[in-house]
């Protein structure tokens, strides 16, 4: 199968997940208890309001025709208005998605600078002292809160050692750099023992592989097999796992940013809940979908240039 | 007729790992310490003592008091019942639901298979906290709610590892023989295909039960999980955190008693690998 056939093939898995990830967004409304627009206007909800939102929603017509409508809207990127800033959610969403980029972005390039020295050393020294170490990080880093990292490194490097602020952001790219680090660090803390786990064992994997066992038998010194034959291979491994730990990161993003007051999407989704803000929730529950649809997508394209054999399977 | 359950059981030395009594024991203190809460502990997780407020780590309260003047260490115990109950039941439900699909899926393949699998795609689109606290906010808060928003979630990973292995092992003498002797499909999925297809799933699941303790923890930190004043350890962290300055400890126990319990399960299901890998 050709590299252009396999991309094709892949686009067009697209399709059916979009659909289902509109049916999922579009069945969270029958799931509210009672009248939807009732219980979201709470004490507003006179009944001149309610049957505005009644019908804002489409709530009056049968389920196939609401469908039909909500897919129409969504196509044109309307998730309605913000019950409480009343204007369109789609725009206060986009306004807000920039600085959960940075901090996603950020996180990876944190996450992987802390995981591949690790699991670089970790494969070169396995069994050994060091080794048993690394392998132990996962074990205790996997089983930690975010909202608890995040506490105790505000704790830590913000109040007892004032390295880096605690809460917000400021303006400009430095600025951005140094108020975003805590929380991309706490981010990046939950990520890195998956990624460290999986360099180390593709860095194993690739240590004993042939190619490298040649590249030594030709006398090619260790440290430039290493790092020109063993880790490039192991980096494209395990670029996948990065590409699938953004949904990950993205979860990750609701509590980071509502600990730090970020002005991101994620805060966003949190405090929408506490106003009971259906819209908003709706349109970042969608909207977050299909950015990790399109970041996996991008991920399996990337892949395939990097590592031909994938068109293969 | 050996299926690999058997070739394992047969195998005189099982892999008994150091991680897996490791693991065991961790666990077994904490589940101990939950349970028998009452007794270890002379205080009253809920009951209010503002005049003994925020005091320091000492002989009566091993980890100081709260704001609200309840024991910590206390708070700690209990919450262990509500976060591992939780946490268990919240794993159980997806695990049994994700099986029987992924059983089902990969045993009769075709069309079946093709709609499981584009909607396993649907929900794993979704990032996994995202679509909980979306359901959970739906839903109204509660333990129940968290029970259907983790089964509607968290299938899945099981339907995915069971689905996987069913397409492995249906290809093995032994299924082929059942099918020859002509037993009824359900009988082929829950007494032949099933026992030799669960082991990854149970493996998963000792850090899915991790993952789905930081959910509970996380929701409770933002206040939408398991409702006050009950002790919970991510109310707990919630609470502490205006204190975090003054009284550190309100914030770090209810982490480390987290954290604990991970190193415990993660270590449990490492062993378990260990020991039931059938290869």
């Amino acid at each position: 199968m050709g590299r252009g056939i396999y991309i094709i093939r892949r686009l067009l898995l697209v399709i059916p997940t979009a659909i289902g990830v509109t049916l999922v967004t579009f069945i969270m409304i029958h799931l509210i208890p009672g009248n939807p627009a009732v219980t979201m206007l709470g004490i507003r909800a006179t009944p001149h309001n309610v049957a505005l939102l009644d019908h804002q929603w489409g709530l009056d017509k049968p389920l196939w025709q609401q469908y039909w409508l909500f897919l129409i809207r969504v196509v044109r990127g309307n998730f309605g208005e913000s019950l409480f800033y009343s204007a369109p959610a789609t725009g206060i969403i986009l306004s807000a998605s920039a600085v959960t980029v940075w901090l996603i972005v950020y996180a990876s390039v944190i996450s992987v600078a802390i995981a591949v020295p690790l699991a670089v050393v970790a494969a070169l020294r396995r069994d050994r002292f060091a080794d048993h170490v690394v392998r132990a990080i996962p074990l205790v880093g996997m089983g930690m809160p975010s909202a608890w990292v995040a506490i105790m490194l505000i704790l830590g490097l913000g109040i007892k050692l004032h390295v880096f602020p605690v809460g917000g952001l400021d303006p400009g790219i430095f600025g951005h750099i140094s108020s975003l680090f805590l929380p991309s660090l706490t981010l990046a803390l939950g990520i890195a023992p998956v990624l460290i786990r999986s360099l180390r064992s593709s860095l194993i994997d690739a240590i004993d592989a042939e190619y490298v066992t040649t590249a030594r038998s030709k006398g090619i010194r260790e440290y430039r097999v290493l790092v020109r034959h063993a880790i490039r291979n192991a980096i494209v491994s395990s670029m996948n796992i990065l590409g699938l730990q953004i949904a990950w990161l993205i979860s990750g993003t609701l509590v980071v940013e509502t600990i730090f007051a970020l002005p991101g999407v994620g805060a966003l989704m949190v405090n929408s809940i506490y106003r009971r803000d259906f819209p908003v929730v709706q349109g970042i529950t969608f909207l977050l979908a299909i950015a990790v649809i399109l970041v996996n997508l991008a991920t399996d394209i990337v892949h395939s240039f990097l590592d031909p054999r994938v068109r293969f399977e | 007729m050996v299926t690999p359950v058997e070739a394992a059981r047969a195998r005189g030395r099982r892999r008994v790992s150091p991680p897996l009594y490791l693991g065991i024991a961790i666990l077994a203190v904490i589940v101990g310490l939950a349970v028998f809460a009452p007794l270890v502990t002379p205080y009253n997780p809920i009951t209010l003592h503002p005049a003994q407020a925020l005091l320091p780590p000492s002989a009566h309260h091993l980890l100081g008091t709260d704001e609200l003047g309840r024991d910590v260490w206390t708070r700690l115990l209990y919450g262990a019942r509500i976060d591992l109950e939780v946490g268990f039941l919240a794993v159980l439900f997806p695990f049994v639901l994700g099986t029987a699909i992924g059983l089902i899926a990969g045993y009769f393949g075709g069309w079946i298979d093709a709609i499981v699998m584009r909607a396993v795609d649907v929900v794993l689109a979704f990032p996994f906290f995202v679509l909980v606290i979306a359901l959970v906010f739906i839903l109204g808060p509660g333990t129940k709610s968290i029970y259907i928003a983790m089964t509607a979630t968290d299938w899945v990973s099981y339907t995915w590892i069971i689905r996987g292995e069913v397409l492995g092992a249906k290809r093995h003498e032994y299924i082929l023989a059942a099918r020859t002797l002509g037993y009824p499909r359900l009988r082929i999925m829950s007494r032949h295909l099933m026992p030799n297809v669960i082991t990854q799933a149970i493996v998963y699941s000792m850090s899915d039960i991790v993952f789905t303790i930081l959910t509970i923890v996380t929701l409770g930190y933002l206040g939408l999980g398991i409702p006050p004043p009950t002790a919970e350890w991510g109310s707990m962290i919630a609470d502490g955190q205006q204190f975090i300055t003054t009284h550190w400890q309100l914030v770090a126990f209810p982490g480390i008693a987290v954290v604990i319990t991970g190193i415990g399960l993660s270590l449990l299901g490492d062993g378990l690998a260990d020991l039931l890998r059938v290869d």
